[in-house]
């Protein structure tokens, strides 16, 4: 076994040690669909949702939540720690390198967000009767998009703060900004256009554009795809400029 | 002897601060080599600079023929490195980070007796945040060898061990070298060193001071022995005097103290068993390498 599959094996059972995140990632949006689906009338198209299936909308959110706090809490916090606590360092004088480990890292997460996702749309089709996205493709690279972009925010944040605790603030500092612009609490359409519009710009905003669209069966507008590909591509070649292996 | 580490005026600047200052030294296959010196003295720098984790500015590094800042792939499958203030992740269990840095070398070495060995046999289903300082350390140390490595290195090995888990250690780093592997120590501590090395370099802002072996180091510094004891007859101490290496005779009461270097106390010893004096309550101290560092690099540890 290679030392990719071994540390991912062994970060992925980490992972499910950390009973909070895992509570965070897997149950607290089931929860949210659950809670919402069971309001009367709620699994039918909503008017002041531009006709979206209520359900479907909360999923939706349900979604965006998982994939921010992977990106901007939980990458930039837990990798820092490992910088800081010098695990990178110690995988620096064995054979394998430290970006393997950040590699196995990233992988876990990314299939903990699918499996996530897997379980927001099966419970809210089978529990709820909320139709299965109508554009599986599109509805499937929007979701890539969204943790791609959002998880090289992370590293990028990671990468200039110089501590765990910096890291994990810095991270805080661009959580909310982004969930209120891509309309997590007030739905987008209720927010000024000047915000909707730079919500569209969020790798949040754009990630929740397009898959709820996908969802829909309406084909996503290329520009949300463009601007979560950009998002990944300057985060992450930023990130991987400025990112520092050992402790400052 | 052959030399598994050559290093030729290894130089490391930070900014304009020369941290190691061309250092030069060989480490002969299946010795214990110490660094020792104070902290900020550039032991730790100069040994990442060995290991490939720092490169250096200058000067010429070659560990098992390979240089670190050109071959650090091959060189990391032929050494084990324990670091200075390194953690793990909390929740990894001790077994298992063990079977995880094993699975990284070509030919690793039995995790079950490893882990028996560094008193760990019991722990391996503990989580590393779980441990006590003493297991972390007993557990990096064990790290470092799961490789089978042809060379450790191990920065502040005894930190955090009690009295007892430290002689221990120093037992096992012998067993190590006993089976061939060389052993690079970074320490500041003398009993450490003078206990465990078959030589130490004295490091002092970033220059040697002083090589050679622990003894040797003390008598480079003229380090003087005090030996202790009561005569149970009457004894002229005048004579004691005239006798090779004593400097000076003193007496207590009973107690007669005699100051020396170098082999005088079994000249003193020869001189009264020759005389028939019997003595009680004998005792040698003072040969420390703890004053000879004192003498070598003008300070002592503590207050550096």
């Amino acid at each position: 076994m290679n030392g990719f599959t071994k540390l991912a094996l062994v970060e992925g059972r980490l992972f499910l040690r950390e009973k909070f995140a895992v509570f965070g990632i897997f149950a607290f949006p089931v929860a949210l669909v659950v809670a919402f689906g069971l309001i009367p009338g709620f699994s039918k198209p909503q008017k002041s949702l531009a006709d979206q299936i209520g359900t479907e909308y909360i999923a939706g959110l349900g979604i965006a939540i998982v994939l921010v706090s992977l990106g901007l809490q939980v990458v930039p916090t837990i990798i820092a720690q490992y910088r800081e606590r010098g695990i990178l360092r110690r995988l620096a004088v064995t054979p394998v390198r430290p970006l393997t480990l950040l590699v196995a890292k990233m992988s876990v997460w990314a299939v903990a967000a699918i499996l996530s996702v897997a379980l927001i749309v099966s419970v809210a089709r089978f529990a709820f009767h909320v139709p299965l996205p109508v554009k599986p493709g599109w509805f499937v690279l929007s979701l890539l998009l969204g943790i791609a972009s959002l998880f090289a925010l992370g590293m990028l944040v990671t990468a200039v703060a110089p501590t765990a605790r910096s890291a994990t603030g810095l991270g805080v500092a661009l959580y909310f900004p982004n969930m209120f612009l891509a309309g997590i609490w007030i739905p987008a359409n209720q927010l000024s256009p000047g915000l909707q519009q730079a919500g569209n710009f969020t790798p949040l905003g754009a990630m929740l554009h397009a898959v709820r669209d996908s969802w829909m069966g309406i084909d996503p507008r290329l520009e949300y795809l463009g601007i979560m590909a950009a998002w990944t591509l300057v985060a992450g070649t930023l990130a991987a400029r400025y990112f520092k292996w050992d402790r400052a | 002897m052959t030399a598994v580490i050559e290093v030729r005026g290894l130089t490391k600047k930070y900014g304009d601060q020369t941290v190691v200052d061309g250092i030069s030294f060989n480490v002969d296959q299946g010795e214990i080599f110490g660094i020792l010196g104070p902290n900020g003295a550039g032991k730790t720098t100069a040994v990442e600079c060995l290991t490939g984790l720092r490169r250096r500015d200058g000067g010429e590094v070659r560990v098992l023929g390979l240089d670190p800042k050109r071959h650090s792939q091959r060189l990391y499958q032929r050494i084990g490195v324990q670091l200075q203030e390194s953690q793990l992740q909390d929740r990894l269990r001790v077994a298992e980070a063990l079977d995880l840095y094993a699975s990284f070398y070509p030919h690793p070495a039995d995790c079950r007796g490893l882990l028996d060995r560094w008193g760990l046999g019991s722990k391996g289903g503990t989580p590393f945040a779980k441990l006590s300082g003493g297991q972390k350390q007993r557990l990096f140390i064990a790290l470092a060898l799961v490789g089978n490595p042809e060379v450790v290195f191990l920065d502040e090995l005894t930190t955090g061990l009690d009295p007892g888990a430290r002689r221990a250690t120093w037992d096992l780093i012998r067993q190590i070298r006993d089976s061939g592997v060389t052993v690079v120590l970074v320490s500041h501590f003398m009993d450490e060193v003078e206990e465990l090395c078959d030589r130490a370099a004295i490091l002092e802002q970033g220059r040697i001071a002083a090589l050679d072996t622990p003894a040797g180091l003390v008598d480079l510094a003229g380090g003087e022995y005090q030996m202790r004891f009561r005569p149970t007859a009457p004894l002229d101490e005048g004579v004691l005097l005239l006798l090779p290496g004593v400097s000076s005779v003193t007496r207590h009461g009973a107690q007669v103290t005699v100051t020396g270097t170098r082999d005088f106390a079994s000249a003193v010893t020869a001189d009264l068993a020759r005389r028939q004096v019997i003595v009680a309550d004998l005792r040698i101290e003072g040969r420390s390498l703890d004053n000879a560092y004192v003498t070598l690099t003008g300070r002592s540890l503590e207050t550096s």
